[in-house]
């Protein structure tokens, strides 16, 4: 990679431990501005623990951090408004409806009411919701209602979103979908950080690191990576990497 | 603040979209006091009783003319001898049987002394109880005019007064306990139950990644029931009120108060319970087992405290409900104020401080 690439995360030996037990063992890497980024890993590697580290709800045990040029110990609170974020768990308020929703994350975020009713017009436009705008998001299709979380985990234009295993449950059309959102969100300047289970997913991102029991064990483009194991899909790369593991679920 | 007003809607968009909530947030005081005030309670009226007058003079009828112009009960049948008791009895028609000795009048009269048996069913003890009682007064109560009357040299005077409630109304017991449950039940069980609902659907994490503060989603989350609770409070009084006849003898604002201050102290519960669960049904457990069920049994509302072993006596000083109970029994009946109660009000502002510093302390803990 070259240098003139601008740095959005940075850790360094970045590691979290619950008694005996190293959840995420000291971890450095780096993200450029604008990338996208797959972080995978098998279930109990540490990847949900090392990316709570990040978004700021978990504190690290040692090592150090920054996103967005913010410390992970000190600055939280500025962390917290340059990031987005959007979790396995579908994360809108079903009871509520697509307008309301928006509203809220939009004044969470401190955006003006000027400024939120100027994005909302444009996301469903571009969403194609413009008709279901006062529906309960409830009554919406799993695969709508990712996409729209997605928009609204990018509602506030953060620096970097942060997307864990976002795609879970849909089908492929959908899936494919949601990736033209993500490398349009990265078109944009936005840097993305995505765990997933699917690797062809992973083929998709810019560069993937792959952590076993703690550790991160590669990071390179999916190319490069398929290269330095002599393999023909990530697939093979992952299994190759996780057979490896001795923690399981 | 305006991250708070945008929250605080929200709270309300989700307990007003919930119709079932809703109905139980606002219905549900209004028919436990009902059912409390009206239709569970302890007194009872128009109990229908037979009557054998052995004398059939003056005062018997007399007596008996109050005892049916009393709305506690209703002489189903006039009856002539003695076996024909049993057989009232029997039928189930009757709850109890007054009778009469033979020359009731001149016995009185001559050796102030006459025999009255009453007879009751105690098949239902604690209804015979109170029948008998209720009775016995209205007996002695005619005693007392008739001695009065007469300036007789003595007076079998064994005088029952009941202070503050003479009418013994169940609604004097039943409002104030009606509004330690309720209140604790909304602000402590809607309040844990909405915050975990959060932690369950996810939702919570995606606040905490936010700008949101946690505790400004704590403070939104618990406004909205506080508003309710209020409103329930509201509706409590006028019905207590206007509908069950009680008194507010006591400062209406201080009443207000000591409301507002428990409900502060049930919010505060609340939270705690929503700091040491996941999932809301486990919430809701706790809120039931946890809460009512202390409130029903240990807050002096169902069973009187001085009643209980000594164990459960001491137990039922942690029950925030007694406290609340004996300040609102103590404003609105007897009509006393602050310096009174100021005790019972120090408790709950100490239990209110500790559960809230107990969350604070979980709440670090977690993250």
């Amino acid at each position: 990679m070259t240098s003139e690439k601008e740095i959005v995360i940075k850790t360094e030996k970045l590691t979290k431990k619950f008694g005996d037990f190293i959840a995420a063992n000291e971890i450095t890497f780096e993200v450029f501005k604008g990338e996208i980024f797959g972080f995978l890993g098998a279930n109990g590697a540490g990847k949900t623990t090392a990316m709570k580290m990040l978004i700021g709800i978990s504190k690290p045990s040692s090592g150090k951090a920054t996103i967005a040029g913010f410390d992970v110990y000190k600055e939280t609170e500025k962390i917290k408004k340059s990031i987005g974020y959007m979790s396995q768990k579908f994360s809108l308020y079903e009871d509520l409806t697509i307008n309301e929703n928006i509203q809220l994350f939009g004044g969470i975020y401190g955006l003006s009411d000027d400024e939120i009713e100027k994005r909302r017009s444009e996301l469903l436009n571009k969403l194609n919701l413009q008709n279901e705008a006062d529906k309960l998001v409830g009554s919406l299709p799993l695969g709508w209602k990712q996409k729209l979380a997605f928009s609204i985990a990018i509602f506030h234009t953060p620096k970097i979103v942060f997307l864990d295993e976002p795609t879970g449950g849909v089908d492929p059309i959908t899936r494919r979908q949601f990736w033209d959102m993500i490398y349009e969100a990265s078109h944009n300047g936005i840097t993305v950080f995505v765990t997933t289970h699917y690797m062809d997913e992973a083929e998709y991102c810019d560069r993937v690191s792959i952590m076993v029991d703690g550790v991160i064990k590669a990071l390179d483009s999916p190319a490069g990576l398929k290269k330095q194991f002599n393999a023909h899909s990530m697939d093979e790369v992952f299994i190759m990497l996780a057979r490896g593991a001795k923690r399981g679920e | 603040m305006k991250q708070l007003i945008t929250f605080i809607q929200k709270e309300f968009h989700h307990i007003l979209r919930d119709t079932r909530s809703m109905l139980v947030l606002i219905g549900l005081p209004i028919v436990q006091l009902l059912l409390f005030g009206f239709a569970i309670t302890t007194e009872v009226r128009n109990a229908n009783i037979a009557i054998l007058d052995n004398s059939k003079d003056e005062v018997t009828q007399s007596i008996i003319t109050k005892i049916e112009s009393s709305q506690y009960f209703d002489i189903d049948q006039t009856i002539t001898s003695n076996d024909q008791i049993e057989k009232a009895f029997k039928s189930g028609k009757i709850k109890l049987a007054i009778v009469f000795q033979q020359n009731f009048q001149n016995e009185l009269s001559h050796s102030n002394k006459a025999q009255l048996q009453i007879i009751a069913d105690a098949t239902d003890p604690n209804q015979a109880t109170t029948l008998t009682n209720y009775l016995s007064s209205i007996v002695k109560d005619y005693q007392n005019e008739l001695n009065q009357q007469n300036k007789l040299p003595y007076n079998i005077n064994t005088e029952m007064r009941m202070l503050y409630n003479p009418q013994l109304k169940g609604a004097y017991t039943s409002v104030p306990g009606v509004m330690g449950m309720i209140l604790l039940l909304i602000s402590a069980m809607m309040t844990s139950i909405a915050i975990v609902r959060e932690k369950e659907l996810g939702t919570m994490e995606i606040l905490l990644v936010s700008p949101m503060k946690p505790w400004l989603v704590v403070i939104s989350k618990v406004i909205p029931y506080f508003i309710i609770s209020l409103i329930n409070v509201a509706t409590i009084l006028i019905l207590s009120v206007f509908v069950l006849g009680l008194p507010i003898e006591g400062s209406l604002l201080l009443l207000i108060g000591s409301t507002i201050v428990y409900i502060f102290c049930a919010l505060s519960l609340g939270i705690l319970i929503s700091t040491i669960t996941e999932t809301q049904q486990a919430a809701m457990l706790i809120s039931l087992l946890g809460l009512m069920l202390p409130v029903v049994m240990l807050s002096g509302y169902a069973f009187p405290i001085a009643n209980m072993p000594a164990i459960l006596q001491i137990l039922s000083n942690l029950v925030p409900a007694k406290w609340y109970i004996i300040i609102v029994k103590n404003i609105m009946i007897k009509g006393i104020g602050i310096e009174q109660i100021w005790k019972e009000l120090l408790i709950l502002l100490t239990m209110t401080g500790t559960f809230l510093l107990i969350s604070i302390k979980r709440f670090k803990i977690r993250l």
